[in-house]
């Protein structure tokens, strides 16, 4: 596959740029941060979305999407990075449905896939479970009971939390943490009894929170896929979750970069525009050259999932141990190259650096997949 | 059968038949690529034998069009030979300035007559060129260059010093950037213009680089001639021409030490050992390693990329300045670690114990690849003024 986009992803690309810029912008998210607003993110413009097809991009037309594939779900993050968009792209569309379409049976994609892509249902994976994202650590019990298993345990930074309707909980049926056999993935319902749900205020004003399961009961046929054998479907769609989020790490970086440059032609001191000084020149030039490898390697490995490659791994802690070096600079310089105006809560370049550490965090940062990715290869 | 898996089966059968064996060998260094000429370099007798071979299907530049002694290949047979060399391993039969540099800007820039003269033999290699462009107060300063060609009517009377002139003193002709104009501005003024070097006004004095070896020159021209028949484009009009092959130098200088055959890391693990969970028992170390292999892996990622959308008619202006700086800088962290790797084995200068220091050679001669072709801080300069739109101060 050339690693150029066709003319449907610009169309797509394009599309998507103009939407969000109009609806789901930067000034959205401060006005959802500044109401406090329960669901953090506007339902409308959800709805609004899911019409053009865009919560069901990735999804397979037999499941009722749209079967564009990822790089056209990439496509959209990256301009949903650039925006800041508040959406549940990321906890629905990029992971959950992810999570549903590796492991599910037959049954429960028809169950859950139509009515993600419709924009009907939000949902969310439950993974981590202390300060660092570390799957395998996972520790969360399932103790089978009855024709169900009976889970207990605390899971933080579930993404949408408090709009989600349904979770997947990854817990342990068996095996001890490190293990990986005997983690298995549940879908549970959001008004389960015994399950507590907290709002968190987080950095990036998004809307994560905190699990507690206390004996919150789930039948048999609630378990995704086999019991104890989530492992292998999990570790693929956590990699296709972090190209997904290295995606729209692009985008914020771009925007970031693309706003400060923008800030350099305009702002003067001494008698004339910063711009011109070698000083912010020459980082500015090395940050491009930066971001242009950014862009290959997120591209690259969009293609990867799309043609079916069956080991992701290393180009997914790739893609995602480069953008997290790229956003973290191309952020700090922002703030930097902005000075006193940066650190405003007025100006909207703080909102750019927030965010990116955030996704950085998710699903592992710099230093989980630069190790991975020197692990995979073989050192 | 398609025309193209014909044309595979005939290549192979073809390649099989007629690249000999000594030519399926990986080449060891620099000095086993063939680069030809009147004083061919030679370290094996079969080089020119395959070159030969190569040239008579036009298949040392198999791109180039026919009319001019090229392949007349299109991209998908181009690919399909090289497909088919790799497979066998065979070596490139022709390495030279002549194909990288020079032929693409007289395919662009030259007149009928002056393509039919000078190509075809840049494809059968039987004229070496080198690159007459910096000197001594014209470096990074490029345009401030002196060199001055006097008009005699139907020839140029050229008078000055070119420096670090690749190869000067094994090639034939030059291509080089002269004066024939003061009155304008210094972009305005300079000539791109061709002449043997085989005559009584050129002297050529090897230069001694920090890593032993002497790939570059100081070319003195006293009174040399230069025929107006090989003045290509207009006169005045060479800075065109010098920036449009500045672009096709640095491409190749971005790729200069892309293909090593074992991963840092591997060596490092030979080198240095792993702890029980399989990771490279200095961890300071293995991540300064990750972050190369990393950077090299997105570097390979973006070559591609910026090829596939030449390919489909988009394209980034800056391409060429991003990949000098980006894959120099890369170079020159490549072989900072395999001393970081080797240690002791990386320091030796002499002798087989230390396989005649090439690890510190290639080190030394690595700092160079940020220098030649436009230092990084002048790429820099380019990306911020051109690409980004960033004023001058």
């Amino acid at each position: 596959m050339a690693l150029v986009l066709n003319e449907e992803q610009v169309m797509l690309k394009e599309s998507a740029a103009g939407f969000l810029a109009q609806k789901a912008s930067v000034a959205q998210l401060r006005a959802l941060r500044d109401s406090g607003d329960e669901r953090g993110f506007s339902a409308a413009v959800w709805q609004d979305m899911a019409e053009m097809g865009w919560a069901g991009i990735a999804i397979p037309e037999e499941f009722g999407g749209l079967g564009y594939g990822y790089t056209g779900l990439g496509l959209v993050l990256e301009q949903a990075g650039r925006n800041l968009s508040a959406t549940p792209l990321q906890s629905t569309v990029l992971v959950a449905a992810t999570v549903i379409a590796e492991l599910g049976s037959e049954q429960q994609k028809q169950a859950l896939l139509p009515a993600i892509a419709a924009g009907g249902k939000i949902v969310s994976l439950a993974l981590q479970e202390g300060a660092h994202h570390a799957p395998l650590q996972c520790a969360l019990s399932a103790e089978p009971q009855g024709d169900g298993y009976v889970l207990n345990g605390e899971k933080v930074l579930v993404l949408d939390a408090s709009a989600a309707d349904t979770f997947i909980v990854i817990a342990r049926t068996a095996g001890a943490p490190g293990d990986e056999q005997g983690l298995s993935a549940f879908l549970v319902d959001a008004n389960s009894a015994g399950l507590t749900v907290q709002r968190r205020s987080m950095v990036d004003s998004r809307n994560a929170g905190a699990l507690t399961l206390a004996n919150v009961r789930v039948p048999a046929s609630d378990v995704l896929g086999e019991p104890g054998a989530a492992w292998g479907g999990l570790i693929r769609a956590l990699d296709i979750a972090n190209i997904g989020l290295a995606a729209e790490l692009l985008g914020v970086s771009l925007e970031a970069f693309e706003r400060t440059v923008g800030y350099l032609k305009e702002r003067k001191q001494f008698g004339r525009v910063i711009g011109s000084f070698q000083g912010l020149q020459h980082r500015a030039a090395e940050l491009f050259a930066e971001l242009e490898l950014a862009r290959s390697i997120v591209l690259q490995a969009l293609h990867a999932i799309d043609a079916g490659e069956q080991d992701l791994s290393l180009l997914a802690s790739a893609a995602k141990a480069k953008l997290c070096e790229v956003a973290q600079r191309a952020t700090n310089e922002a703030i930097q190259m902005h000075g006193g105006i940066g650190m405003t809560d007025e100006h909207e370049i703080g909102f750019f650096i927030k965010r990116a550490r955030v996704v950085q965090h998710l699903f592992g940062d710099y230093n989980y997949h630069l190790d991975r990715f020197a692990q995979r290869n073989g050192f | 059968m398609s025309d193209l898996e014909q044309f595979r089966q005939q290549t192979r059968a073809w390649l099989e038949e007629n690249c000999p064996q000594s030519m399926r060998v990986p080449v060891k260094g620099f000095e086993d690529f063939y680069s030809g000429g009147r004083k061919p370099e030679i370290t094996h007798p079969d080089q020119k034998l395959w070159c030969d071979r190569m040239a008579a299907r036009g298949w040392t530049v198999p791109h180039w069009p026919k009319a001019y002694g090229g392949g007349g290949l299109n991209n998908e047979e181009v690919k399909i030979l090289s497909q088919e060399m790799a497979r066998i391993g065979a070596r490139r039969a022709l390495d030279s300035f002549g194909i990288s540099m020079l032929g693409p800007a007289l395919l662009h820039f030259g007149s009928e007559e002056q393509k039919l003269e000078h190509l075809p033999k840049i494809v059968r290699g039987e004229i070496r060129w080198c690159q007459g462009y910096s000197e001594p107060n014209a470096g990074s300063d490029l345009a401030s260059l002196a060199t001055k060609a006097e008009d005699k009517g139907d020839h140029y009377v050229i008078n000055g010093q070119k420096i670090w002139t690749s190869y000067a003193d094994k090639c034939d002709w030059i291509f080089c950037l002269v004066r024939t104009d003061n009155s304008g501005s210094k972009h305005e003024g300079i000539s791109f213009v061709l002449f043997d070097m085989d005559q009584p006004g050129v002297t050529v004095r090897p230069i001694k680089l920090i890593s032993g070896s002497s790939p570059f020159c100081e070319t003195f021209f006293d009174n040399a001639i230069a025929d107006k028949r090989n003045l290509v484009g207009e006169a005045g009009n060479g800075w065109t021409i010098a920036k449009y092959l500045l672009t096709h130098e640095r491409e190749m200088i971005s790729g200069f030490g892309a293909a090593a055959k074992k991963s840092m890391g591997q060596m490092a693990v030979e080198a240095i050992g792993t702890d029980t969970s399989g990771r490279l028992a200095n961890s300071v170390l293995r991540q300064t390693i990750a972050q190369y292999q990393l950077d090299t892996l997105v570097f390979g990622a973006t070559m591609a990329r910026v090829g596939d959308e030449a390919k489909a008619g988009q394209g980034l202006g800056a391409a060429s300045s991003i990949f000098k700086y980006y894959g120099t800088e890369l170079n020159k962290r490549r072989n900072e670690l395999n001393l970081a790797v080797c240690g002791e084995q990386a320091l030796g200068w002499e002798g087989e114990e230390y396989h005649s220091g090439a690890l510190s050679r290639d080190w030394l001669r690595s700092k160079g690849n940020s220098i030649e072709g436009g230092t990084s801080e002048v790429q820099l300069n380019i990306i911020a003024k051109r690409v980004l739109g960033l004023p001058d101060a």
